[in-house]
């Protein structure tokens, strides 16, 4: 099972991205295990400077603006 | 051809005469809409084609470590062209303290990213010309040089929030980004279509509002109280109408277009686009989280007297 976290501060796209991802995940039939970091001090331990960041099993794979499906679809593959 | 659909549309197809206030107004809303989604699509999508875009955490490696006056330059000319949202100054602002870059370096940063950028450059040559198109960059780039220059002079640090200077930045492995043409396309349209999702009611509302200046208010009334030199309050109040009035940088464009075409000075014109696009309650609020009030207090006042300056000067020379 993957861990995926969401890094950002509440802002509206965060939201958006982590619903993306479950939703992705449901479709695909995948469990996964989803977090959402909200603390800027953690979130910047991931070297990230632009919100929304996602972290997949502890790499980052994404950082600023929201993802692409097709990318979410390769995360949790 | 814009020109060309606007009349197409207001004026054969609604039947609208061009001496209307109302034909004139939708005149220009239908021509400037079209004219700037077209202009959007285009450069978004060749940016995002050549991967040009800059991240924040690139332009913090460009930075830091640079003698000051080199920083401040580099931090500015990234600033342009770093699509940059404004929900991202908080990580932003302590990952540049944590890179050890000075404050008033950032803060220079923080005033050209929304007042400046390659996508409001595009759009502001097609709709204004080159000209204006230059002068406007060439005073944003100054007021962002010299105002960081000037707010360090404050000693800003002292305000900034305890907490941020604790944290520190960790550097965690990332993943290469598909350069393939398959993959720089994908990229590139997903760009156009979440930039455009985050702008377009900005450049709507701008457009609309343009629209509305450009049909409904009177040539006369706008000399008399916007014209020339002998209003010297016409700039300071367009920097105060600018700073609850917030849009991004493309959304200001048409205001200045309608402005201009009535024959608003062209200080005036510049004080307001910038006050719009760079003070914004919103975004100064976000920085709250990372700054004290005096901060906050000194990056406004400086900016305003800066844009003021801005102002008053083109409208004394032109």
């Amino acid at each position: 099972m993957k861990t995926i976290k969401v890094l950002g501060s509440g802002c509206a796209n965060c939201k958006t991205t982590a619903r993306l991802i479950e939703k992705t995940a449901a479709e695909l039939g995948l469990e996964i295990k989803l977090e959402k970091v909200e603390d800027v001090g953690q979130i910047m331990s991931y070297g990230v400077m632009s919100t929304p960041g996602v972290v997949v099993d502890g790499k980052v794979v994404h950082a600023g603006g929201l993802p692409d499906r097709k990318n979410i679809q390769q995360w949790l593959t | 051809m814009f020109e060309g659909l606007g009349n197409l549309i207001a004026y054969q197809w609604l039947g609208l005469s061009a001496d209307s206030k109302l034909g004139s107004a939708l005149q220009f809303f239908i021509m400037d809409l079209s004219k700037i989604l077209v202009l959007l699509i285009l450069v978004i999508y060749i940016m995002g084609l050549l991967r040009a875009l800059l991240s924040p955490e690139k332009v913090r490696e460009f930075v830091r470590n640079k003698p000051k006056w080199l920083a401040r330059s580099l931090a500015i000319l990234l600033g342009a062209v770093t699509p940059f949202c404004s929900c991202s100054s908080v990580p932003l602002f302590i990952g540049f303290v944590e890179a050890g870059i000075p404050l008033g370096v950032t803060f220079s940063f923080l005033v050209a990213s929304p007042m400046i950028n390659e996508v409001a450059a595009v759009i502001l040559i097609g709709i204004l010309g080159w000209k204006l198109a230059a002068l406007y960059i060439a005073s944003g780039l100054t007021v962002a040089y010299f105002g960081g220059m000037i707010m360090e002079r404050f000693k800003p640090e002292r305000w900034v929030e305890d907490y941020v200077w604790k944290i520190s930045m960790g550097n965690t492995e990332r993943e290469k980004p598909d350069t393939s043409l398959g993959g720089r396309h994908r990229y590139a349209w997903h760009e156009v279509k979440e930039i455009l999702g985050r702008i377009w009611k900005w450049v709507v509302m701008g457009i609309a509002l343009g629209a509305l200046f450009h049909g409904y208010v009177p040539e006369a009334w706008v000399s008399e109280y916007l014209g020339g030199e002998d209003n010297w309050w016409s700039v300071p109040a367009a920097v105060l109408l600018g700073i609850p009035l917030y849009s991004n940088a493309t959304g200001v464009i048409p205001i200045a277009e309608a402005m201009l075409g009535k024959g608003v000075a062209l200080g005036t014109v510049l004080a307001l686009m910038m006050s719009i696009a760079a003070l914004s309650l919103p975004e100064m609020l976000i920085l709250r989280k990372v700054i004290k009030w005096p901060a906050l207090a000194l990056y406004a006042g400086v900016l305003a007297i800066a844009f003021m300056l801005v102002g008053w000067g083109f409208n004394l020379i032109s």
